[in-house]
């Protein structure tokens, strides 16, 4: 078990009235699983996502993350945790533009502290996981958006992570790349990585061994709410 | 750290006007203040080497009364105050920080000094054998005194080459006769200093400031001083200090000696007639007035720092989605903050090379236009970029924090 979550609520004190975003949340992710979580917008699933990946803490519950209680972490320690066992994968890529494809990859490294010259040799591996040693010093913008998604999962595995975190990975690339990402996360899967994905896309979702659903703050099993509401490409999450 | 700063130049270079604006307010403060000190710098040091010298390192220690140099031509002799001889100017050699010492006797714009019907005005000089060489004077006409001239009181005199133009005009000085109180003296030499120094003189002030020590000079053997004035008048000694710096501490050690030895008197005193303490007075007065300068190029420096807070406060929101990014890959609050405060310690360090560099030039022509001295101090010149680069450090305090502050969710969210 790489992560355990249990009656997580999430409020947001919004002044006048507080919100519940998300409500008595249960979750337990094995290590390898590829998990899908889908739901539509404002259905609490990038909350949700914020959680998991250690980027905010929950109002209430428990959240044990490779034996670590997140409730307990201090903010160094998270982004300890958020350096060394998450990888992010964001819709927008969030690559820095200033940067060299390959130093792009390379900077959880660097604030993981690993010397330059090992930085440089793990990047240039990753790059090549994701087919894009000929491209290690271009920058973002003289790179494809299918290219650049690419350089950010290499970012995403470079610090070999105990789960691989994506946020509509494929939300803004076209369907021939977003086929090609969903087939990278394939690859990485059936190398044992444990992917958690969240989208909207049903399609997408489908590329997963195990879907969850999110309605209202409500994490289910059930397809029903979810499935109606989706409507293919309309939501950015944005 | 090195990986930082080079981040910092690329972002400093990406935006060069920008850059350029921010750090105008540093350039203009440091540039103000270099050529400030260079210019108090370069008046201090002509200061002390108009007043000092070029190298005799000489200081005189003079019988001191009410601050004033003791003056025995018309009062009364004081009590108390033994001439100093020979044995203790000998013991006074080995004092620490002296390299020779001298006695002599003086009277200031001496009377009934007459060559021929011409009146003489200047310093009449009772010397030892080792003045000549105590104050580096050569012998360009005649012969130097010899031992038989102060052993045997012969009456001859050397006059120095201001006097010999002023007085023989330009006629042969040797072998003439001045008579010093109706007593004829034969001249038996010119003499000059070895190292002339010419002041250096820019004003009016500088002329009054510089004028008194250029005035002619006779000497005569110690020996002869009773003959035309009084015997038993105390002597002053002319120190020789091992060194320019030395001359006060050289100074301090024969009064020392001299008021222990020779004085029983409390209302006088052997002083040293510092002329390097004179220079700081001097150096005081002219540093005092441009202090006040520096104080308003200071404030230029704040308003710079706040400048460089504003655009530093601008590039955090500029790149929240950056610093959000970094967070959530995992980079400590810490890490944040020291990239915000390179930054800005980069930008006014280059603010302030920038400001040395133009301060140095505005110095350089000032001086050209308004004739003011210029010196470089490099100690200055480094302070002032260390400073600037504190300015950044200070000014960057704020916006670092606020940068660190930053919540990874909302700055990921951030457009």
């Amino acid at each position: 078990m790489i992560l355990e979550m249990h009656d997580i609520c999430k409020d947001y004190d919004l002044g006048r009235n507080i919100t519940h975003v998300l409500k008595n949340v249960n979750l337990e992710v094995d290590e390898g699983e590829y998990l899908a979580i889908m739901g539509p917008s404002g259905s609490g699933k990038t909350t949700l996502m914020n959680l998991i990946g250690c980027l905010d803490t929950p109002t209430s519950g428990q959240y044990i993350f490779a034996g670590n209680d997140i409730m307990k972490c201090s903010a160094r320690d998270l982004a300890d945790i958020r350096n060394r066992r998450i990888g992010f994968i964001f819709q927008s890529f969030n690559l820095l533009p200033g940067l060299s494809a390959l130093e792009n990859v390379a900077l959880p490294l660097l604030y993981g502290g690993v010397r330059k010259k090992e930085r440089r040799e793990r990047a240039l591996e990753a790059l090549k996981t994701v087919g894009l040693e000929e491209r290690v010093d271009y920058r973002p913008d003289q790179l494809s958006g299918g290219q650049c998604q690419r350089v950010a999962i290499a970012r995403a595995i470079i610090s070999r992570p105990d789960i691989l975190l994506a946020d509509e990975p494929t939300g803004a690339l076209d369907s021939e790349n977003g086929a090609q990402v969903m087939e990278l996360f394939k690859g990485l899967h059936d190398k044992g990585s444990t992917i958690i994905m969240i989208t909207h896309d049903s399609n997408i979702a489908s590329y997963a061994s195990n879907i969850k659903y999110i309605y209202d703050g409500i994490l289910t099993d059930e397809p029903y709410q979810a499935s109606r509401n989706a409507v293919p490409g309309g939501d950015r999450d944005e | 750290m090195g990986e930082n700063i080079l981040l910092a130049f690329q972002g400093i270079w990406n935006h060069k006007l920008r850059s350029f604006l921010t750090m105008l307010g540093i350039i203009i403060g440091i540039a103000a203040i270099i050529t400030i000190v260079s210019t108090i710098n370069g008046t201090n040091q002509q200061i002390k080497e108009n007043l000092v010298g070029s190298g005799t390192n000489v200081v005189n220690v003079k019988l001191m009364q009410n601050g004033y140099e003791a003056d025995f031509a018309y009062s009364q002799l004081p009590d108390g105050i033994i001439p100093a001889d020979e044995d203790s100017r000998a013991a006074m050699d080995e004092l620490d920080k002296v390299e020779e010492t001298s006695l002599y006797r003086r009277r200031t714009w001496a009377e009934n000094v007459f060559y021929l019907s011409t009146q003489y005005n200047g310093n009449v000089y009772g010397v030892d054998d080792h003045y000549f060489s105590v104050n580096s004077y050569n012998i360009i006409f005649g012969r130097g005194f010899v031992k038989e001239d102060h052993t045997l009181r012969r009456k001859v005199v050397i006059v120095d080459s201001k006097t010999a133009g002023s007085l023989f005009g330009g006629a042969d000085a040797v072998g003439q006769t001045i008579e010093i109180k109706g007593e004829p003296f034969t001249v038996i030499a010119v003499c000059a200093p070895s190292v002339v120094n010419e002041p250096v003189i820019n004003s009016v002030q500088d002329y009054y400031m510089y004028a008194n020590t250029t005035s002619g000079s006779i000497f005569i053997p110690i020996e002869d001083w009773d003959i035309v004035y009084r015997y038993d008048e105390p002597v002053n000694v002319a120190v020789k200090a091992t060194g320019t710096d030395d001359m006060t501490k050289a100074g301090n050690n024969v009064s020392e000696y001299m008021n222990k030895t020779f004085v029983k008197n409390d209302d006088l005193k052997y002083q040293s007639e510092d002329l390097l303490e004179q220079a700081a007075a001097l150096q005081q007065l002219s540093e005092t007035a441009n202090t006040q300068l520096i104080w308003i190029a200071a404030i230029s420096l704040l308003v710079g720092g706040i400048g460089v807070m504003n655009i530093m406060l601008v590039s955090v929101t500029e790149r929240t989605r950056e610093i959000g990014l970094k967070k959530a890959i995992g980079a400590r609050a810490g890490r944040i903050r020291f990239q915000f405060l390179t930054e800005a310690a980069v930008l006014t360090s280059l603010g302030g090379v920038i400001g040395v560099a133009v301060g140095i030039g505005l110095a350089y022509m000032m001086s050209r236009v308004m004739g003011t001295p210029v010196s470089i101090s490099v100690p200055a010149c480094l302070i002032a970029v260390i400073f600037s680069m504190v300015i950044g450090i200070i000014f960057g305090i704020v916006p670092a924090f606020k940068a660190s502050r930053l919540n990874p969710i909302d700055a990921l969210r951030h457009e």
